[in-house]
């Protein structure tokens, strides 16, 4: 039980931890994408349509991450090259995605889905209480691991991480270098793109292997906060996005195991949980600043 | 598809929306509380419209317009005000939450008239409420899940704390003690209508806790998905989910709202339109029961006498002796429950392993 328990948590958080650090690796480019709800929904109707027409969620998966891109390539266009509003844009890139996922959806609704299985590994799969745990969950979780460390990686260690953080940080000085500012952020733009689209995938090809309207039901604003409560470092996502996945899921068998709780408190838990322990995490105002790309969300238009 | 756009445009709250009606044709629209994608509720009501819309002329006839996933309290208002002023003759709004604001905006547009559903407040003379006695299948449920269980507790999954869901675990639990006295059934709130990743996680948790058979009063196929994955039983709800666990799905509560719908628009067109409080059960054809399967023989045919007596009126779920989970007693020998305190109730019978939020 307890090993299964641990596994519906890691369920829970994957989709989350996925579209955070794609999120993470746009807003560190200085670009604010309130859109992760859109491409998430979009990336799950794509995913499952892929999945359900071909009979392969492999190639599902693969539709997921690249609708996610193209359709965050729409965002890169008018915020970077038409220069309008981030905010705005966003928050319509997220209505947009809801609506047309929506349509493109409706032939799909009520039929059951392809889901992309469980890895097996003879023996060490079958090793009692931690087998399952580390070598019998989903492909996309242990992606979502190794995607933790190389975002990590490539921020902090590469210097094409580096480029893209001083972007972030100050676009007018990275131009004045010669740093291709727009092409950057248009490349950012398209892995957080890449990853909601994943992270909504994941959603209906492994999580709950059906289409259903507006699935994601606010994950990807999930995500979004959980980039800025981590204030802008991976790990500090994944321990935010597997926090509120075990909060979620223990206010859940609190509840079942009736312990009288008010059960409206149990369920806002994971925020709060979530919200108070990130927020102690980066109580170093010092450190947040340091962290926070200081050119985030503002436009930037190069100067000839 | 135009309507889908029109949809988006509402939610951006951007552009008013409108065709006006053609002078001819009655327009029947409607609130949804979901999407209507999501092979639920809000999906029910919407294939109930289109057969009415259907069995009244078609298109010529009867002009429809709906707006998904409208959010319950002052949102919905302004979208219930925005059908008001757009030509509609009647609007149907589908979601307990609705209720006041129903209220509010028929009060202002005396001509329109309003349906709500689930509800009991009917402030003006242009307000009717309907509802279905869901908690006749729900009683059904209960007896083949007693039957069915080999654990004695079943899981059940819960929207809100509101009398209708209250009344549905009730239910449940009293058929399931009609046949096991010791049924237990563990209830976890998921706090939404409809979040198929949540919903998912509560059937989990409910199995990891020892339940085998699952029962839901949310909107969406997961739970049924994750009962299908663990190899235990589960009911479907809202509509028949048995493509989602052909080998798991016992019975599921099918909302009919199709014979209403068509009658109510009907009264429009005809100009007999009146005020009513509707609450059909089984007798009426507003509770339909999908086809019983993966039982035995004699759980099927207990689920079917049970079903056939409720339909004659003989069974009345909530027939005493019937005691409060704190132990006092609600209704004596034979005493049946009164529909108002049904329609209010806001606590359970004994052996519910939760304790109500209020």
């Amino acid at each position: 039980m307890f090993e299964q328990i641990i596994i519906t948590i890691a369920t829970a958080a994957t989709p989350l931890l996925i579209a955070a650090l794609g999120e993470l690796v746009v807003e560190r480019s200085g670009v604010l994408n309130l859109g992760v709800e859109g491409m998430m929904v979009m990336g799950a109707v794509s995913g499952f349509a892929v999945a359900l027409t071909t009979g392969s969620p492999w190639l599902g998966v693969l539709a997921a991450i690249v609708v996610g891109a193209l359709f965050s390539l729409l965002f890169g266009f008018l915020t970077l090259t038409l220069v309008t509003n981030q905010v705005a844009t966003g928050l319509a890139l997220t209505l947009l995605g809801i609506g047309l996922s929506g349509m493109i959806g409706e032939s799909f609704v009520g039929q059951p889905g392809v889901k992309l299985g469980a890895i097996y590994i003879p023996y060490l799969t079958d090793i009692p209480l931690v087998g399952r745990l580390f070598f019998g969950q989903d492909p996309i979780f242990y992606l979502s691991i190794l995607l933790t460390f190389g975002v990590a990686w490539f921020l902090f260690k590469t210097r094409a991480g580096l480029t893209l953080r001083s972007v972030g940080d100050n676009h007018t000085s990275a131009h004045a270098l010669g740093i291709n500012v727009i092409g950057i952020r248009y490349l950012a733009v398209m892995f957080g793109g890449a990853c909601a689209g994943l992270a909504g995938g994941f959603l209906s090809l492994v999580y709950t292997p059906q289409w259903i309207e507006n699935m994601s039901a606010g994950r990807g604003w999930i995500a979004l906060a959980l980039v800025v409560f981590a204030s802008w470092r991976p790990w500090r996502v994944l321990a935010g996005a597997y926090l509120f996945g075990a909060v979620s899921i223990g206010q859940l068998h609190a509840q079942a195991l009736g312990i009288g709780i008010p059960s409206q408190l149990l369920s806002s838990l994971p925020y709060l949980a979530t919200i108070v322990v990130l927020v102690l995490i980066s109580r170093n105002r010092r450190l947040t600043l340091i962290n926070t790309p200081a050119s985030l969300g503002r436009p930037f238009v190069p100067d000839r | 598809m135009k309507t889908k756009l029109l949809t988006m445009a509402a939610a951006a709250a951007a552009i008013a929306f409108g065709t006006m009606a053609a002078e001819a044709k009655t327009k029947a629209c409607f609130i949804y509380v979901g999407p209507i994608g999501d092979f639920g509720w809000s999906y029910q009501h919407h294939q109930g419209a289109l057969e009415a819309q259907k069995e009244l002329g078609g298109e010529e006839q009867v002009e429809l317009a709906y707006l998904e996933s409208v959010p319950e309290g002052a949102d919905a208002e302004r979208a219930i005000e925005r059908f008001a002023r757009s030509g509609c003759n009647i609007i149907f709004t589908t979601s307990f939450g609705y209720m006041d604001a129903t209220n509010a905006v028929a009060k202002k547009f005396a001509d329109v008239k309003f349906e709500h559903a689930t509800g009991f407040k009917r402030e003006s003379p242009n307000v009717s409420t309907y509802n279905s006695k869901f908690h006749e299948g729900r009683y059904v449920q209960g007896i083949i899940a007693a039957k069915m269980s080999k654990a004695g507790v079943a899981g059940y999954i819960a929207s809100f704390p509101i009398p209708e869901v209250v009344m549905g675990i009730n239910s449940f639990l009293l058929g399931a003690q009609s046949v096991n006295p010791d049924f237990k059934v563990k209830v976890v709130w998921a706090n939404t209508w409809f979040d198929p990743g949540k919903e998912a996680d509560a059937a989990k948790a409910l199995i990891d806790q020892g339940v085998d058979i699952i029962t839901q009063h949310t909107d969406s196929t997961a739970p049924m998905q994750v009962a299908a994955e663990r190899g235990i039983k589960a009911f479907g709800q809202a509509s028949d989910m048995i493509k989602f666990g052909p080998e798991t799905q016992l019975t599921s509560i099918v909302d009919d709202w199709g014979p209403y719908y068509t009658k109510r628009i009907k009264a429009v067109i005809d100009g007999n339109w009146e005020q009513v409080d509707v609450w059909g059960g089984m007798a009426d054809g507003h509770v339909v029961m999908a086809p019983y399967t993966n039982m035995p023989d004699d759980v099927k045919a207990a689920a079917e006498e049970a079903q056939a007596k409720i339909t004659s009126g003989e069974l009345n779920p909530f027939t005493g002796p019937i005691t409060k989970q704190d132990g006092s007693e609600w209704l004596k020998d034979g005493e049946v429950a009164e529909d108002g305190v049904l329609l209010g109730l806001n606590f359970y019978v004994a052996g519910v392993d939760d304790k109500l939020p209020q």
